[in-house]
């Protein structure tokens, strides 16, 4: 059996970025296992720019952004393997892959990073009536289709869900000479960043209809119709309000769900509002030696918060390897995410292990203008932060210093919830 | 030329007929309109091997039901495609209405079905666990099973084809009829066929054909049925085929596991005008939703939906398969109304349809015929030494292409070399189940496209989903604009 | 005078400004709640620009599509004849991020650059 002290599932810019930071943390033998032909994952087809501002202080396209974590791993020459599918991660982290090369083989893995990324809503899962015809896609497998192979999945589209790659296929395929009628979002508002809706719609005149859904699909054989209505408060379409489009095309941009198959298959504790990994301070899952980052985690806005999360997941993993990932008997605080605030990650807190600083990320359930994000240790709120707004489709985060932990000894759980005052 | 005999479709009928047929020294040829087999009624069902105990006592219904029934063991070995009789419950949520679990049993018992029982509450509910604590009794049928109807279907096919059975493709009849000397001439999109004798498996269609020739009419109504199909996270949820207690409207909405480990919901049963119309409506969907859930605790259905689909049953005004030469067309014989428990019945039915055509024509047995047919590997049932062998001989095999179902390259491409092989994305998933999973193709369908293209040579601005004008992605970008120098 | 509605890019608030222009030049900013709101206005309503991407036909190359970028903002009423430009380039594998594809795009005196390494096929 092959072992490695870290494998890395997926070569994508979680991965690349946990391997970079495992291997400058001290730990030589890293393995990623990528399943595509090349690393870089998503990114490669987000030929779009706005990736980086964080991380790189410039604007980079995604093919660029990946790159600059792809040169680090070639230059540090971390052992990659590419069209390699995982099949399969045990609870004592041995990985089964395989490829056409090696045929099926087994790693015992020293720590296993999960870094897999997350997969696209299907139309299947969101109960749209209709024919299936030829000519829906989810908005990812269109843009992999316009981007890298270089085909027009359709000339006249509707697009439902204003998350950001359906946005940005909206201009894409507008430049590419297609016309995008109309864009429908389920929700009374939009999960897309404000720049992406001026840029990607406003400039090309494509309506954004809030609160509006697909209620029908025409067309046997390619799609010819699709027929929109608006939603009451109930999600469920007003009888009357009914719109249809000539099109030939569908794209569907309605959410996207972590990809925990493998994680599942291991044991790992998964959280039902995030379908990601249950994670504790040092990002290590239910099982020990397994780390997870990136969206396979929980979905995250900006790939910039993937490469910060996932330095802190490489660096963990090195740690765990070289058993300087302080073990401990002291009971974990507990982190809970209530009124307005969905989910935290990580859901608990050994303080014995964590850093100086302590970065915990969070997504509320709805707009919120003028409120509070507020921490309570117990009973006592410890943090009272103004936000002038919060939206669902942007990541919030609060960071937790130690030394403030240190002076509350008996703490059992600290809470994140929005407040008005 | 003129063939012996011409099946009109390629259904799950016409093709067991054609299979049956391709025993004897006959030149068989089935017309198919569509671009693949399975592309009709045979392709949306229930996927059950229904024991029998449904249709009503004496009918043709009953008869080839359990025949087919009990064939299907062995035709499944024989093809090589995966069937489990993973048996049937009729489940009772009110005590009064318990004496029709009764007349279920007694019906089933004239019908031939074996094993039926009845159980009481206590029984059932360690049967099923799942089952909400209404259900008070059931009429239990071990000999009822889960089946793939798109792999029955292009296995009967593909082992006709191998036996010598021409299949013709993007094919409509359009017209029939025949001349003084007893040749039918069928003309179609591509041409005219003669034969001798015509077989009408036409399914939802197959009213037509008939009326064409026959005195006594018969009438077809597309019976629409939706079906939600659950993530293979709920495939456990009931090991066995639950039904309601059957409406005149049929058997009501069940819910199964499937061969492949998924959980379908369905079907509803709406009759409508158009034979075109299999486009699920909200209120369909909605209708199963709130019916799925009523014998099973806590079933997430909404949430768990990968895909929903929807077929149309071919019902006769008669509710009952209309099988048979038609007097006054000699030679041209009815595989007509084949509607549930038609995948069921479908062996006994295509052996009931090609001894009719034997008794006319009077062939002789093949010396050489097989009946045998190998199925695309199921490398996943492997052991890793053979399937590290299997890598080895063909690397395609380590190649994983659709990621939810965890289809290799090697199982796409031998999709499409076999006889009758794929050629558009729909082909290669009902043979291969590459894109069935989850995330329904998002991520395969670029994939299959680049194998399809490779293989087949199909340029990929010409790879369909289904054939006919269900293109995928029909240009190139830039493509006039000067960038394709 | 002429009234200028716009969307504020700068966070989720997406302010609605109403900008008054008196003959190109701004008389008013209304409706930005912070100074984000007011600079991305001024600019918006007096020289609009983005950055374009797409993707351009290369040849001999391991891929059939480069994807490529201005390397600044371009005028935002040039985006069509800019793509334009993109439309009719076909460039020769191999290329590397940055290699220029285009001089000068459209007459912006802004160059289109490849945003990823194509290798030779």
């Amino acid at each position: 059996m092959l072992s490695y002290d870290i494998v890395i599932v997926g070569g994508g810019p979680a991965g690349l970025a946990a391997a970079v930071a495992a291997r400058e943390a001290g730990t030589e033998s890293i393995l990623i296992l990528e399943r595509d032909h090349e690393l870089g994952g998503i990114l490669n087809q987000c030929i779009h720019n706005g990736f980086g501002l964080h991380t790189f202080k410039e604007e980079l396209t995604g093919p660029e952004y990946a790159y600059r974590f792809m040169e680090q791993v070639f230059e540090k020459k971390i052992e990659y393997k590419l069209n390699t599918m995982v099949m399969d991660i045990s609870a004592d982290r041995v990985v089964t892959a395989m490829n056409k090369k090696d045929g099926m083989f087994e790693i015992q893995a020293g720590a296993v990073v999960l870094a897999m990324g997350c997969r696209e809503r299907p139309r299947g899962a969101l109960n749209i009536p209709g024919y299936r015809p030829a000519g829906i896609f989810s908005a990812g497998t269109a843009q992999r289709l316009v981007n890298i192979e270089g085909y027009m999945p359709g000339r006249e589209v509707v697009i439902l869900g204003s998350g950001d790659i359906g946005l940005i296929m909206a201009r894409r395929m507008t430049l590419e000479g297609a016309k995008v009628k109309v864009v429908a979002e389920l929700l009374p508002f939009s999960g897309g960043l404000k720049r992406n809706i001026v840029q990607c719609l406003d400039d090309f005149g494509i309506p954004l209809k809030l609160s509006h859904t697909v209620v029908d699909i025409e067309g046997k054989e390619r799609v010819s119709a699709v027929t929109i209505a608006e939603v009451g408060p109930d999600m469920k379409p007003i009888p009357g309000t009914e719109e249809r489009y000539t099109c030939d095309t569908l794209l569907l941009s309605c959410g996207l769900i972590p990809e925990n198959e493998l994680s599942k298959s291991a044991g790992v504790e998964l959280s039902p509002v995030t379908s990601g990994p249950v994670v504790n301070e040092s990002l290590e899952t239910s099982i020990p030696g397994v780390f997870a980052c990136g969206n396979v985690l929980h979905v995250h806005d900006l790939v910039d918060f993937v490469s910060e999360e996932a330095k802190k997941a490489g660096e963990n993993a090195s740690k765990y390897v070289q058993k300087t990932l302080a073990s401990s008997d002291k009971e974990s605080i507990k982190l809970v995410a209530t009124e307005g605030a969905r989910y935290t990650v990580p859901v608990t807190i050994n303080t014995d292990r964590m850093d100086d600083l302590l970065t915990v990320r969070f997504r509320v359930g709805a707009v919120f203008q003028d409120s509070y994000v507020s921490v309570y240790f117990d009973d006592e709120r410890i943090m009272h932060l103004k936000k002038r707004i919060m939206a669902p489709g942007e990541m919030e985060q609060v960071i937790l210093q130690k030394k403030k932990l240190a002076e509350y000894p008996d703490l059992k759980t600290i809470t994140i919830k929005i407040e008005k005052e | 030329m003129t063939y012996d005999c011409i099946i009109i479709g390629a259904g799950v009928s016409g093709s067991a007929t054609a299979r049956e047929l391709s025993k004897y020294d006959l030149n068989v040829c089935v017309l198919e309109k569509g671009e693949d087999v399975c592309s009709g009624t045979s392709k949306a069902n229930s996927a059950i091997v229904h024991a029998g105990f449904d249709a009503a006592e004496g009918s043709l219904m009953a008869k080839l039901n359990v025949e087919g029934n009990e064939m299907m063991g062995q035709l499944a070995e024989d093809l090589d495609i995966p069937f489990k009789r993973n048996g049937s419950l009729v489940v009772c949520i009110h005590e009064e209405e318990k004496g029709g679990l009764q007349d279920l049993y007694d019906r089933g018992i004239a019908n031939g079905v074996k094993d039926m029982r009845i159980l009481d509450k206590k029984e059932l509910h360690e049967m099923e666990p799942n089952l909400s604590d209404q259900c008070c009794a059931a009429l239990y049928a071990p000999t009822g099973g889960i089946i793939c109807p798109f792999m029955l279907n292009i296995a009967m096919a593909e082992n006709a084809a191998m036996n010598g059975v021409d299949f013709f493709f993007n094919t409509e009849a359009e017209t029939l009829k025949r001349d003084e000397e007893g040749i039918w001439h069928i003309r179609t999109n591509n041409g005219e066929y003669k034969t001798k004798y015509v077989v009408n498996a036409a399914g939802i269609y197959s009213d037509v054909f008939h009326n064409m020739v026959a005195d006594k009419k018969i009438h077809i109504t597309p019976r629409r049925g939706d079906y939600c199909l659950l993530d293979k996270e709920m495939g456990g949820f009931v090991s066995k085929t639950i039904f309601p207690q059957p409406t005149k409207l049929g058997k009501g909405v069940l819910v199964s596991p499937t061969i492949h480990g998924n959980l379908i919901v369905g079907p509803t049963a709406i009759d409508i005008e158009d034979k075109e119309a299999t486009a699920t409506t909200a209120a369909g969907i909605n209708d199963l939703i709130a019916k799925g859930g009523m014998y099973v605790d806590n079933l997430p259905i909404a949430r768990k939906v990968i895909t929903s689909f929807a077929g149309l049953r071919a019902h006769e005004d008669a509710h009952e398969f209309v099988i048979g030469e038609v007097k006054e067309a000699p030679g041209f014989i009815d595989c007509a109304g084949i509607e549930s428990p038609g995948l069921t019945s479908s062996p006994a039915i295509g052996k009931m349809v090609a001894g009719i055509v034997c008794d006319l024509a009077k062939p002789e047995k093949k010396a050489n015929w097989n009946g045998k047919r190998k199925g695309i590997l199921n490398p996943s049932e492997m052991s890793v030494e053979e399937r590290n062998e299997l890598i080895k001989k063909e690397p395609a095999y380590g190649q994983i292409i659709c990621r939810c179902e965890s289809i290799s390259e090697g199982e796409i491409l031998d999709a499409m070399r076999r006889p009758l092989g794929a050629r558009s994305l729909d082909g290669v998933k009902r043979r291969t189940r590459a894109g069935m999973g989850r995330c329904q193709a998002g991520f395969c369908s670029p994939r299959v496209m680049e194998i399809i293209n490779r293989e087949l040579g199909i340029p990929t601005e010409k790879i369909t989903k289904s054939g006919g004008k269900s293109v995928i992605a029909p240009e190139r970008t830039k493509a006039g604009k000067g960038g394709e120098a | 005078m002429e009234t200028r509605e716009l969307t504020c890019i700068g966070c989720p608030m997406g302010c609605q400004i109403t900008v008054q222009l008196e003959k190109g030049e701004v008389v008013s900013i209304e409706g930005n709640t912070c100074e984000k709101g007011d600079i991305y206005a001024r600019k918006e309503v007096t020289d609009p620009t983005r950055i374009v991407t797409s993707t351009v036909v290369i040849k001999g190359g391991d891929k059939e599509r480069l994807p490529v970028k201005t390397k600044s903002d371009i005028p935002k009423d040039k985006i069509f004849d800019v793509m334009k430009d993109i439309d009719a380039v076909t460039a020769e594998a191999p290329k590397k991020i940055g290699d220029v594809i285009i001089d000068n795009v459209a007459g912006t005196g802004v160059a289109v650059i490849a945003t990823r390494n194509i290798g030779i096929e």
